[in-house]
């Protein structure tokens, strides 16, 4: 495994711009290597990694140390000195615990309080190590002893009189539609204790200590907590009952500390306190907001219109957003570099290498050359940190083989602090609706799985070998500038597989094409699922897996709604934005044990397409390929004008002879039926498509992740790369395209 | 439930010629039982090499790291097929393949 990681900012920086790189060590300091190096191609054969080095300021030898990771995501009120010396306190809140107990490890689930474990000091409302309600105050804990069932709502209280000596805690299981015997509990136990110290209040977790400078916490709770509150007045026991009874954790505004209302800014990092005494506070590590709350009804899926129904936040010991290292190395990128993709490559004590990836854009002003290379960083970054493979499942039964992985990819399993990707569920089963580039991403690279990012260095390779001069730009910055970003390439060439993508980037594209462009989607599986840049978070997105589609996950029913911009999530598809409209195919089927082949249809001989197979006699077209062995693989897309497909495009080619592992998505069927792979079903197949656009100018669109792959084979001499130049050309000529 | 017939070494062979697809429906049947058997699931395949060296590994609940197999090291991805193949199928009907060996 790698002995050292990093990862960059910014993720794309144009030739004379500054660029930092974060860069930490595991199992103690040590000396690493470092070099930034352009990545013309991957590691798909013995020797066939291409790179070119950037001389920079950074080359050479570096020392470097361990930089710890604080997962977990929490709330903080920092403002020590309002929960300090409190004698007589209540604490309330509403939870759903959604990992009780917690295993194989036990651990403490903190709720609320000012617990440092540093100090030994605090309170805190918390689960304990057997899931029970628990009051923590100085060295005393008192708790029901009755564990609380995951996924159930909780109305939970714990009064705390240190002048008597009293400390009350109850939990009473709401009642909703699941049947349950569950009954109230209700304890009360004399302690002896001071009143605690200073010190913030959190949310979700408890302060562990200081390390690096920075705070890092502990006993994070796995669930949700809705509008907790902190009065300085001990409840009595009735009073307790009362509140519970009622369902409600409020209390008068005069007896309040803090009275949290978390369904007001959702789409930020800000907790809004609504007691007169403004303790407002934030999250950290992103826990998931715009979730249903302990009085969610279902009379209303969107947060924005039943904002008191989504007044609850869900905290996760594995989240993560910003793992916050220290910036170790930086440089300017030198006027003179080309745009490109780009990796500074890490190297400790013979280890594999390990690649920060980040991208060189075109200069700001200047010439441009006619091609653009938009390289799918929404998707990447969806897949970063990818570890459901490694974890008990059915992959090898959807894949068609044994999954596959390398000592790179192990390092995923060993530092669970890494956080996932949106293919990975949480420790308690939610999936990961959250995934930031502010930490190192382990399989963002040209080696390993081929895939993503290592396979469209096929496309950019094969560009090289025919000497085409050529930008990279990027999602982020399609999403962040529109239209400017394209306008003067004659041809963008999208990846293999741009599958995430933003209403700002469908809109940029759609765009592009209305004045003209020239579109070559090289890949399947693309423009499926919405994403969305959450303003408050840069270098994070935000998706949710909602309704259908082929999903490593199930979104959480209610919670279909993007937290950052309120967009419903889920398949462009179920949103009238089917991929179909903009590339003519949208996703059909997928398998990953063997790639096949396309044949050219009778449609490839009309007049129009002459161009696209100018020099080839082939019927058969891409038998071959680093893919998997065929340039027609692993996910596939096909034309359907019910969903978009212009009625006037050509179906060129189409894949066939597909294998068992090829299953129709779900999608596509409304009824499950039998014979729906590809040794049986017609409709598992990529269409490879053309279509003039209105606005002059026209997509190609491969239909296929594995395309890209057979570019390559027999030294480019193949009727895959002919045929693609052949497309390229022509959509470099001026010409107008005429729709027919 | 659908079983598998331990005298079909033909569709064993058939495997061990083609571990990547398409199979015969005989086979994939095979298969669907080897691959989704509450003892078979867990088989991993680490690349410890690149382009050259591969090992099973176990993969392992509670987000666990796989456990690596290093008693034997694979210089295929198909003879890394090959061998899972063999062994699932030995756990699930009794019956060895070794006569297969040389085929």
């Amino acid at each position: 495994m790698p002995r050292v990681l990093g990862y960059a900012e910014p993720l794309t920086v144009a030739p004379g711009e500054e660029i930092r790189f974060m860069v930490g060590t595991l199992d103690g300091p040590r000396r690493y290597r470092a070099e930034i190096v352009r990545l013309v191609a991957g590691d798909t054969a013995p020797g066939a990694m291409k790179t070119v080095r950037l001389p920079t300021s950074i080359d050479g030898e570096h020392v470097g140390v361990p930089q710890a990771i604080d997962v977990g995501s929490y709330a903080i009120v920092d403002h020590p000195e309002a929960f300090g010396e409190l004698a007589r306190f209540t604490v309330q809140a509403f939870v759903q615990p959604t990992r009780v107990p917690v295993r194989p490890v036990p651990s403490r689930q903190v709720i609320m309080g000012t617990w440092a474990e540093d100090r030994g000091a605090g309170f805190a409302l918390m689960l304990d190590e057997a899931g029970a309600l628990a009051l923590l105050v100085g060295g005393a804990l008192v708790s029901t002893g009755v564990a609380l069932t995951a996924r159930r709502w909780y109305h939970v209280a714990a009064s705390v009189d240190l002048v008597t000596g009293t400390v009350a805690v109850r939990q009473t299981p709401l009642t909703d539609h699941t049947p349950s015997l569950e009954q109230p509990v209700a304890v009360t136990a004399t302690v002896q204790a001071s009143p605690p110290p200073a010190g913030a209040l959190y949310l979700g977790a408890a302060r562990h200590g200081i390390e690096d400078g920075r705070v890092h916490t502990t006993w994070h709770f796995n669930g949700k907590i809705d509008r907790p509150t902190l009065a300085r007045v001990a409840l009595s026991p009735p009073a307790m009952l009362a509140a519970a009874t009622a369902r409600s954790t409020a209390i008068p505004a005069e007896d309040a500390i803090g009275l949290w209302d978390l369904a007001a800014d959702i789409p930020t990092d800000r907790v809004t306190d609504r007691s007169p005494n403004h303790l407002h506070g934030r999250t950290v590590n992103a826990p998931k907001r715009a979730v249903t709350g302990h009085n969610w009804d279902g009379s209303e899926m969107d947060w924005r219109r039943a904002p008191q129904q989504y007044g609850a936040i869900h905290f996760h010991d594995d989240d993560l957003y910003d793992a916050g290292w220290r910036p170790s190395l930086t440089t300017t990128i030198p006027p003179d570099a080309r745009s490109g993709v780009y990796a500074l490559r890490l190297e400790a004590d013979g280890g594999p290498e390990f690649w920060a990836v980040f991208y060189v854009r075109p200069p700001r002003r200047g010439p441009r050359p006619p091609v653009a290379f938009l390289a799918s960083t929404a998707t990447y970054l969806c897949y970063s940190n990818y570890r459901a493979r490694m974890r008990p499942g059915p992959a090898e039964l959807f894949i068609g083989a044994l999954p596959l992985v390398d000592t790179t990819d192990l390092l995923l399993m060993h530092h669970p602090e890494l956080g996932g990707s949106t293919y990975d569920t949480h420790t308690d089963g939610s999936g990961v609706c959250h995934v930031s580039r502010r930490r190192p991403l382990v399989n963002v690279r040209p080696t390993g799985w081929l895939w993503n990012l290592f396979l469209d260095l096929c496309l950019l390779d094969w560009l090289e070998a025919h000497g085409q001069a050529y930008d990279v730009v990027t999602d982020d910055d399609l999403h962040a500038e529109g239209l400017p970003l394209l306008e003067g390439y004659a041809t963008v060439l999208t990846g293999c597989h741009p599958e995430y993508a933003s209403r700002e980037m469908l809109d940029a594209l759609a765009a592009y094409l209305g004045r003209g462009g020239r579109l070559m989607y090289m890949g399947g599986n693309g423009f499926y699922w919405r994403v969305s840049y959450p303003a408050a978070h840069p270098g994070m997105i935000e998706m949710r897996r909602a309704e259908d589609g082929t999903r490593a996950w199930v979104e959480a029913t209610g919670e279909y709604y993007h937290s950052s911009t309120g967009e419903y999530g889920g398949l462009w598809r179920r949103q009238g934005r089917a991929p179909n409209a903009l590339v003519g195919v949208g996703f059909v089927a997928q398998g990953f044990d063997r790639s096949s082949y396309y044949r050219r249809t009778d449609a490839s001989r009309d007049p129009r397409a002459r161009f696209i197979f100018e020099g080839i006699d082939d019927d058969v077209l891409g038998d071959f390929g680093a893919a998997r062995g065929g340039a027609a693989g692993l996910e596939l897309d096909a034309f359907n004008a019910s969903l978009g497909s212009p009625p006037w495009a050509l179906i060129v080619a189409s894949s066939e002879d597909h294998s068992n592992a090829f299953q129709l998505v779900n999608e596509e069927m409304n009824v499950s039926f039998a014979g729906s792979d590809g040794r049986f079903s017609s409709a598992v197949r990529a269409d490879m498509v053309f279509y003039e656009h209105p606005g002059g100018g026209a997509v190609f669109s491969t239909g296929s992740i594995a395309y890209v792959g057979s570019l390559g084979h027999a030294g480019y001499a193949n009727n895959i790369s002919r045929l693609t130049l052949n497309v390229l050309r022509r959509f470099l000529d001026p010409a107008p395209f005429a729709t027919p | 439930m659908f079983a598998i017939d331990p005298s079909r070494t033909d569709l064993a062979l058939e495997f061990k010629r083609r571990p990547f697809g398409p199979h015969s429906p005989e086979l994939q049947a095979v298969l669907n039982v080897l691959r989704s058997s509450r003892h078979c699931q867990n088989l991993l395949l680490v690349c410890t090499r690149p382009h050259a060296e591969w090992m099973l590994a176990e993969k392992q609940p509670g987000g666990l790291p796989p456990r690596l197999l290093t008693d034997r090291v694979f210089t295929s991805l198909e003879d890394a097929e090959w061998h899972a193949f063999r062994i699932r199928w030995e756990a699930v009907t009794g019956q060895p393949l070794s006569a297969l060996d040389r085929a």
